[in-house]
């Protein structure tokens, strides 16, 4: 059934939901079906505890991304030939890789790749495309028609392809190029989950209250209207969030991310797949999975809790 | 209805429009001298000026676009540079591979997706639902690339069965063909069925709650007959939708699998003609993918519109 929420106008699913809007199909599924449980089960109050749990986590990997430099790691690109392969030990915490650098080291220097390309690059989507989605939702008309039509040819690439190819005639790949291409890729979908939030907020009695106080466009826009939105947004940015990570490690892996020897998730797993390496020493490959499984899990988490708390009152209204 | 399909597909060729312009324009508007590019730094202008006449760079704009349009009509979309293989060729290799990927994981996805999401659905919240529901999450949280490497490490190190690499065509030997097609797919059902299985799952449970389907149970149907006959087609358009997006994205998406598999379909081949700087390629190949993606979408939303009459209406 067309869902309540769904951001086409019509209700239908038009290309707007089911043809273009979403990244990857998990966003279809955030934007097209209902709260998930939100037939069975009474609306959750509380965020609960395990969405503090993943936040803690996301924080405390992301400051030890920031902080990186500061911390006693071992420079992530020192080659130490005595130190080929080691596993795990006092000295070398994770062990060392085939060229004898510092696991450790090149995990958290890698993660400051995938996550600055992740939330860099969703904040600024999030700056262009959820400005316009509030002026197109509020101010309706042409204006909206007019950006509408905008999204609508971005979202008709395929985002991965969209990605690949601007990537491969914009050289050389820099961190302020990935996260501008990823946002360009993601402001669409931001814009759209935006705008519906904005456009079912716009309807409601206390901005119609508001206007007929006399309120003026701004101030029902950031008192009225942003309250109503933010939820929504956040809740989809960190799946935003989450894909950007996916994205970019498998760039990253297929060598196509930022350049070596600059570390990032994606192209320490990789290097640790190639050459036998697996046979001698699994963790190259593994630990650095294992970080990404435990970011992605706790970014769509938080995301999911957030909806199943804010969406109900949303849709409910 | 008839206005529908029609405003559908206008709006088809007015983003394939789009869609050809923007790719032309990959090599035109993004910084660099495609001949530097090309060539190298150091190549002679006279060789230059040769590449700029191949490539017909030395016209104007809408000229070369035209020129390039009609070529592309006529299955002509350039040559590689490094190959001298003809794009046309390349896709002609690499196309059915993404189709069998592509059908092999799906069925695979749907056929676990589909049972696990009714068995769910049927006592949301109960112990199977929250197995299913956090299993998939736990799914969504692993990349391709991941999966791949864990899977890897599971059958090449401690198996000690390293995972086959390359590609037998279904018309050499259809054991070979399977055996290659396999893990692959695997690796691309399992990121496919999380999805899917929890589409199905949320709307499946919404429309348990309905009228009809109380109606249902108490002519005394079973729960099987209620849940494929009566529910599970109001439940499958998200179901629908997703798949569309999916199967459009791993005509290209399919990168990750193919790269690590060594098997030659569009991703791949995108993949070594990025590193090859090989332009034509990347610019054929995009064109050809881009416009799959759209021409499935629009396949989706017009199935859509058949299942589901409230939007034929609409």
């Amino acid at each position: 059934m067309p869902d309540p929420s769904s951001t086409s106008d019509s209700g239908a699913p038009g290309p707007g939901d089911a043809g273009a809007s979403v990244l990857v199909a998990t966003q279809v599924e955030a934007e097209r079906a209902p709260p998930a449980t939100a037939a069975t089960a009474p609306a959750r109050r509380k965020l609960g505890v395990l969405f503090w749990i993943c936040l803690g986590w996301v924080v405390a990997m992301a400051l030890l991304a920031i902080l990186a430099s500061l911390l006693p790691l071992k420079n992530p690109n020192f080659q130490n030939y005595n130190a080929l392969n080691t596993g795990p030990s006092l000295h070398n915490l994770l062990g060392t890789d085939d060229l004898g650098r510092d696991l450790l080291a090149r995990i958290i220097f890698g993660s400051r790749v995938s996550l600055s390309v992740g939330f860099a690059s969703v904040a600024l989507g999030m700056l262009v495309g959820g400005t316009l989605g509030m002026i197109a939702g509020y101010r309706g008309g042409i204006t909206d028609n007019l950006i509408n039509a905008g999204s609508f040819v971005i979202l008709a690439f395929p985002p991965f392809l969209a990605i690949l190819v601007v990537e491969a005639f914009w050289q050389p790949t820099t961190l302020l190029k990935l996260i501008i291409i990823f946002a360009a890729v993601g402001a669409p979908q931001l814009f759209r989950v935006v705008r519906a939030s904005t456009l079912a907020a716009t309807g409601r009695d206390y901005v119609v209250a508001a206007r007929a106080l006399g309120a003026t466009h701004r101030r029902i826009v950031t008192r009225e209207i942003l309250p109503n939105v933010v939820p929504a947004a956040i809740s989809f940015a960190l799946i935003g969030v989450a894909l950007a990570i996916v994205i970019e490690g498998s760039l990253a892996f297929l060598g196509l991310s930022i350049k070596l020897p600059t570390a990032s998730l994606g192209n320490i797993i990789s290097a640790g797949t190639q050459n036998n390496n697996l046979q001698t020493n699994i963790y190259p490959a593994l630990l650095p999975s294992l970080y990404i499984f435990l970011l992605l899990s706790a970014l769509t988490l938080m995301g999911d809790r957030l909806r199943s708390r804010f969406d109900v009152k949303e849709v409910s209204i | 209805m008839r206005k529908y399909v029609l405003t559908k597909v206008v709006q088809l060729l007015a983003v394939s429009f789009i869609i050809s312009v923007a790719v032309f324009l990959l090599v035109h508007l993004l910084p660099g001298d495609p001949t530097v590019t090309i060539l190298g730094p150091d190549d002679t202008p006279q060789n230059k000026a040769i590449l700029l006449h191949q490539l017909g760079l030395d016209k104007g704009l809408v000229t070369q676009y035209w020129t390039w349009l009609d070529n592309v009509f006529h299955g002509n979309l350039g040559r590689s540079f490094t190959t001298r293989q003809s794009v046309t060729n390349a896709l002609s290799v690499a196309v059915p591979i993404d189709v069998e990927l592509i059908v092999v994981s799906q069925v695979m996805a749907l056929v676990v997706a589909i049972p696990l999401a009714l068995l769910a659905a049927r006592r949301p919240n109960r112990y199977l639902d929250r197995i299913a529901t956090t299993t998939s999450f736990g799914l969504l949280a692993l990349p391709v690339f991941v999966i791949s490497t864990i899977g890897t490490l599971i059958l090449a190190v401690k198996l000690h069965a390293l995972p086959a690499t390359g590609f037998t065509r279904l018309s050499q030997s259809f054991g070979d063909n399977l055996r290659s097609v396999l893990l692959p797919s695997i690796a691309l059902a399992l990121g496919s069925v999380a999805i899917y299985y929890r589409l199905l799952r949320s709307d499946l449970v919404g429309t348990l709650q309905e009228d009809f389907v109380t109606m249902a149970r108490s002519k005394g149907l079973s729960t099987f007959y209620v849940l494929t006959r009566h529910a599970l087609r109001p439940s499958s358009f998200s179901l629908l939708a997703g798949l569309g997006i999916s199967i459009g994205s791993l005509f290209t998406g399919a990168f990750v699998v193919e790269y690590i598999f060594q098997l030659p379909g569009i991703g791949y081949q995108l993949w070594s003609a990025i590193n090859a700087r090989d332009y034509l390629v990347v610019q054929g190949m995009a064109l050809v993918a881009a416009i799959a993606y759209l021409f499935i979408n629009f396949v989706i939303d017009f199935l859509l519109t058949t299942l589901d009459p409230r939007v034929r209406r609409a």
